[in-house]
């Protein structure tokens, strides 16, 4: 049987800790609204840059340079795992690294041999235990207090080294989509060689100038950086998204348990006080 | 005149949207003015002014740092690298931008990279001069 001071550390130390979900809650919830308008606004350039590609690539002839066509090979994959820095913001960093992991054993499985990119340390706190050999570096955003177009630029030219050097065959993003405060959800997406999506549109008779080859030899690589961008958006909306759901969640659990604490408590220093009167009596008694 | 759609993107944000007049654009093989009915046509940008005239008299000024220009039969879309307007914009930013070319020119290793540097150095630099700044 805990004493009643025992008692008393226990309550005060699980409102210390409330008080901390509560304000981390708060936190989340004020940075997840900038966050949020952050990756509403840079949809309309990304959605755009498809378009244009979609036509560009439409207009075609031809199959194209690499990063559009690729290599004609498939048999490195480069997987890059974005990921938060931070942790406590529920499963968020385990379920990107879910999609990432069973990915990579679906290709070992083919005999392909995987490559990893982390950005993000939490990310590769995770991989490394199991791929360490496989990963092949480790991009940290740490710094990085507002997210610019310019950070996603350097994570792209490094792809577009990598590939330049025929160091992979195919690349694939892994972040996780923001949908709502509860749902984020993991998302893989290839990016080279680049998908058009919703296929390659029947092209109006385009003038280009300069050249159409000039012309995707700048887009394309735009079109990476574009979309790690989007994806490190995305990414950081739904990081905390996730935080601020489960903070809320463990200031609920931490409530719960103080109420549960504090009413053993009362009854503990009840029964004290009667098991004391009860002596007092019978010692009168005895006299 | 007639008003045709036109958009001016940058990745972080969209910076205009609606129906104008004309646009004049700083492609990178020559400035042209899109209006109403222009062939379909795509461009990269050089660094320079984007003049958006929307009705009348009413007009205005940004700076690009280069992308592209699309023009389709639907409308004019500019995807800009960074666009700022030019009442906005400061000596110094023109002043880095030159001192960023000066040292990728500097840095260059081979012919391509070096043709390239001076090129927007060059740019940069007649820029500077075009806005008396």
């Amino acid at each position: 049987m805990a004493s009643l001071k025992d008692l008393r550390t226990r309550i005060s130390s699980v409102k210390a800790t409330q008080k901390i979900t509560k304000a981390m809650q708060m936190v989340a919830a004020a940075k997840l609204r900038r966050a949020q308008m952050a990756a509403e606004a840079a949809r309309p350039y990304a959605e755009r840059m498809g378009s244009v590609l979609a036509n560009v690539a439409g207009g075609m002839k031809g199959s194209g340079p690499a990063l559009l066509a690729g290599n004609g090979k498939d048999q490195v994959h480069l997987l890059v795992v974005c990921t938060a820095e931070r942790g406590l913001c529920g499963a968020f960093n385990s379920s990107i690294v879910r999609l990432a992991r069973e990915r990579i054993y679906a290709l070992q499985s083919q005999g392909k041999t995987v490559k990893i990119l982390c950005v993000g340390k939490k990310g590769w706190d995770q991989l490394r235990r199991q791929f360490n050999a496989q990963i092949i570096d480790l991009i940290d955003l740490r710094s990085v207090r507002n997210l610019a177009f310019s950070d996603a630029d350097i994570i792209a030219k490094k792809i577009i080294a990598l590939f330049d050097a025929g160091e992979f065959d195919v690349a694939t993003l892994f972040f996780s989509r923001f949908r709502s405060v509860i749902a984020q959800i993991p998302t893989a997406q290839q990016i080279i060689p680049a998908q058009i999506e919703g296929g390659a549109a029947t092209a109006s008779a385009y003038e280009y100038e300069p050249g159409e080859d000039d012309i995707l030899a700048t887009l394309l690589p735009r079109n990476i950086s574009v979309q790690v961008f989007r994806s490190l958006l995305e990414n950081a909306a739904s990081e905390q998204g996730a935080r601020m759901s489960s903070m809320d969640n463990a200031t609920r659990n931490a409530g719960e348990m103080i109420k549960k604490q504090t009413i053993v408590y009362n009854r503990t220093r009840q029964a004290q006080i009667t098991k004391e009167l009860i002596e007092i009596i019978s010692g009168a008694e005895a006299l | 005149m007639a008003a045709f759609y036109f958009e001016l993107v940058s990745p972080e944000k969209l910076l205009f949207t609606g129906n104008v007049e004309a646009v004049g654009v700083p492609g990178s093989d020559g400035d042209f003015t899109v209006m109403k009915d222009h062939a379909p046509v795509m461009t990269t940008m050089r660094p320079g002014i984007i003049d958006v005239n929307e009705s009348g008299a009413k007009s205005v000024r940004l700076f690009v740092r280069g992308g592209f220009a699309d023009v389709s039969t639907k409308g004019l879309t500019i995807l800009a690298e960074q666009a700022i307007p030019l009442d906005q914009l400061k000596a110094d930013d023109i002043a880095r931008e030159i001192k960023n070319a000066e040292e990728d020119l500097a840095d260059a290793a081979n012919e391509d990279a070096r043709t390239k540097a001076q090129e927007r150095l060059d740019q940069m630099r007649e820029l500077k001069a075009a806005l008396g700044i």
